[in-house]
Order: C-alpha cells, then structure tokens, then sequence
C-alpha cells in the first residue's frame, strides 16, 4: 500500500488488560479476543490521527527488532484483521469522531 | 462459559483480578414483584459523582464486565449519563432491566454506546400470570415491545425466566415468546429470600415434583437421561474446587456503596464510599474468609454424593446461617434431578423422623434468680 493509513479503536469494543494481553471484546457477535504484545501496542496507538507508518516506526520498531518495511506489512495486515472483525476502523483520512471508547486503562497489578 | 472465556477467568483467578462485577444502581422500582427480595425505598443511593468515581476505580482495578442492575435501572434519571461513562471506560457492560421504560429512542441511544446484552425478565407468555407477578398491568406488552425495539437495533437480549409456583406451568410459552422475538432465553427455578433475611418468600419456590418435571424435560435440558444421572464419587479435584466465582474474580455492589462477594450473598466487605474498590478487593478479611473455602472445608457438603456436581451457592448458604454449610435450596435442585437425597437432606430427614417422646425443658416457676439451685431441667 503506498497510501497513508490511519487507524483507531471502534467505539464499539470493550477492552482491558489482563496481566500482559489486551482483551477486547467486538460489539459484533460479542467476539472475544485477546491481541498479543504487539498488537495491544498497535490498538493502543490507534488514536486515528497518527498514521499506521509512524506507529509502526515509533512504537514497533523501536520495541522489537523487526526491519520497518517487513513491520509496516504486518502491521496492516493486522489492522485489516482487526477491521474485519469491527475492532479497529481504518481510513485514509484521519479518523477525528469516536465519540465513546477512550484508550483503555492499565490496571494496578493487584497482589494475591 | 466458552473455552476462550474460562481461560479468560482462570487467568483473571490467577492474576487476583476482579474481572466482573455487578453493580445495582438503585433498588427503586417501577415494578412490584412478588419474589423480589430488595427493600425498594431509596436509603440513600450514590450520586451520579459517587458512581462515576467509582467506576474509574473499576477500571483501574481491571474490571472488564460490568453488570448495571436494580432494581430498575431506568428509574435514575442520570443512567444514560453513568452509562456512556462506563462505556467511555470500555466496560463490556450487561443490562438487566424489565425494560417497561425502553422504547425506539431508548433503545437506539443503548446501540449507539455498545451495549453488549441486555436481560429482560419476562415471568409468563400470558398477560394475566406475567402481569400479576410484576404487580403492573399492561408490563408484559411493554416488555416485549421493549425487546423489540432492542432487536431492531441488532441488540442482544436474554430472556431470564424466573420460575415459581405462580408461572410453572409457562415455561414453555416464555420460550416459545423468546424464540419469536428472536431472543436468547434462560431459565431460573430458584426464589432467594429478601436481602433483609426474611424467607417469607421462599415458599414461592416450586415444589419438588414439578422441577423433576422440568429436570426431565427433554426440550430444556438435553439428554434427561444424563442430565439428571447418579453424580460421580466426588474426586480429590472436586474437593479442591472453589465453589463459584463470587469473591474470587466476581464481587457485587449495592446502590448504597455496600460491596459483598455477590448479588445473592450479602456478606459485607466493606463500603466504597469509605475505602478504594481495589483496597476492599484486596485486603478485606470477609473477602479473604470467602477465597478460603473448598469443598473439603464443608462439613456437611464434603461427604455428599453430589459433591462433584452440585450447584451449591455459598450465598444461599451463608443466608441460611453458614457460608460453609449446604444450601438447601441447590440440595433439594441435586434430589429432583437425579432422585438422590443429598447429605444435608439426609441429616435433615434423620432429624426430623427421631421421635421426640422425651422433650426437656426449664420449668418457669423455678427458673428466678431465687431458686437459682433448683433450676434443674424436668424430663416431661
């Protein structure tokens, strides 16, 4: 794809941490998922107005050790995975109106 | 509970995360229901602020489910304003509601915030049975538009089916009604006593010979004939086990900040209007008394037959007078299913069947102060 993307979270999803993985939850036939670490960096990113390169760039690249062009193939890829199941939405154009579902809170790692 | 979803808990068990949790918004209600066991007037229920608080202390904590119940939840008037709060906090939030107030806009506006399922309690497919439980004329009709206009928006909603001896006989006709609605359905035949201790209303339940019915009932559960088998020996992972969710990665709290290990065990742990949520989750001591407890640990339950398939419920068991002894009501569910008496029926039984020719009682005239030395019991 030689077009920016943008991506941002459904105001549709619940979602939450659970220990190391990110839970979220599709309005759509109450599908449960749980994105690994990298893709829980990528959902959490996904304000709609930082495009999917820099995210990759920023946030991937700079976390594992993955060259730019191999995790920006990936990265869409798994946003269209995500988009398919209604988790993310993904536009050309920056992604301004989501009224509801704000980024997630970490929860305090409680102690048993 | 689906594999993904039983992962989910175990790994929320492990991690001491309260993953669930219900929240009653108010206990004031449009409806007056006959096996209601919440004191409806308002002692003073948390404001808006008290409640946004804390839900982002919920969140914080890691709660994910998030159950708003009453009561009626539409009787506050701020409930959409709590509730686009919670989804703000990406709760995956359940309604429970008899939804006589939802109409086209409510019911566009619970879409619109992502509302995961909403559970309607529908008693009878019959205006007059449906409407003499609830006390209200015309709440079957509303009900039902209600989960129309929900359907229409593409919303999931349960039916729940209370059974009791007023609408035994409608079972069938409720999940015919939920089949052409095109909603879920679920079926519950047990009445709880009131949150105040009165069990006054326990005698709603239905009786033993018609839950064998439904027990057999082929529609319902399946395979009868393996439904309601003899139960296996309880094994040592049975005794191991913990008995629900309550207390472990699901809790409970009331309209009055009142926070209890679930709905239907009223066990208080603390209030949320004086500690954090997470400070109660962690560290109170009834909640810790609650995690302790396994099969083995009961007394009674831990030599019965059906110890590896009984639905026991430590609440029920807690509001008969002992969180470690048997709840009867699921004693008497185990003996319908499978025609075994459970340990405590047994006990019960053997009680009740000694003759009491000797009885031993305190004879008034010389139980005073004065006669003190004499206060010997007389055999009669």
């Amino acid at each position: 794809m030689s077009k920016k993307l943008y991506v941002a979270r459904s105001p549709r999803i619940a979602a939450r941490m659970l220990g190391e993985e990110m839970l979220v939850m599709s309005g759509q036939g109450s599908t449960l998922f749980t994105l690994n670490p990298t893709a829980t960096i990528l959902w959490q990113a996904a304000d709609g107005t930082t495009p999917l390169d820099e995210i990759v760039e920023r946030r991937i690249c700079s976390e594992f050790e993955v060259k730019p062009d191999e995790a920006l193939r990936d990265a869409e890829a798994l946003a269209e995975d995500l988009a398919k199941h209604g988790i993310l939405l993904i536009s050309e154009q920056p992604i301004l109106e989501r009224p509801i579902a704000s980024t997630p809170l970490l929860q305090e790692q409680p102690q048993r | 509970m689906s594999s993904i979803m039983q992962e989910i808990s175990d790994r929320a068990l492990r991690l001491g995360v309260p993953f669930s949790v219900q929240l009653d918004l108010t206990y004031r209600c449009n409806e007056q229901c006959v096996h209601c066991y919440l004191d409806h007037d308002d002692h003073g229920e948390m404001t808006t602020v008290e409640i946004k608080h804390l839900l982002k202390e919920m969140a914080e904590a890691g709660v994910f489910i998030l159950t708003l119940s009453g009561g009626e939840i539409f009787m506050r008037k701020d409930f959409f304003e709590i509730l686009e709060y919670a989804r703000s906090l990406t709760f995956c939030i359940k309604l429970k509601t008899n939804a006589v107030l939802i109409r086209e806009a409510q019911a566009a506006r619970l879409r619109d915030l992502g509302v995961e399922s909403i559970q309607i309690s529908i008693y009878s497919h019959r205006p007059e049975v449906h409407d003499a439980i609830t006390k209200v004329p015309g709440s079957l009709r509303r009900s039902v538009n209600a989960i129309r206009f929900l359907r229409a928006q593409g919303l999931k909603v349960v039916v729940a089916n209370v059974l009791m001896t007023e609408n035994m006989q409608d079972y069938h006709g409720v999940r015919a009604l939920a089949d052409e609605i095109d909603a879920k359905y679920t079926l519950d035949p047990t009445i709880t006593p009131k949150m105040d201790g009165d069990r006054s209303i326990l005698d709603l339940n239905a009786g033993e010979s018609a839950l064998r019915r439904l027990f057999r009932d082929e529609a319902f559960v399946g395979n009868a004939d393996k439904f309601c088998a003899p139960p296996p020996v309880p094994d040592e992972d049975s005794m191991k086990a913990l008995p629900c969710s309550a207390g472990h990665t699901a809790c409970y709290v009331s309209p009055y900040g009142e926070f209890y290990p679930c709905v239907q065990f009223p066990l208080s742990c603390g209030n949320v209007r004086q500690q954090r949520f997470i400070d109660i989750w962690r560290n109170s001591e009834q909640l810790k008394e609650v995690r302790s407890i396994r099969l083995r640990d009961l007394s009674n339950c831990s030599q019965c037959a059906h110890g590896s398939t009984c639905t026991r419920c430590p609440g029920l068991a807690f509001m008969e007078g002992n969180m470690r002894g048997p709840s009867t009501a699921d004693c008497e569910k185990s003996f319908a299913r499978t025609g075994i008496p459970s340990a405590n029926l047994l006990a019960k039984k053997q009680n009740a069947s000694i003759p009491r020719l000797v009885q031993i009682q305190l004879v008034p005239a010389i139980t005073g102060s004065r006669l003190s030395g004499m206060g010997a019991p007389q055999v009669m």
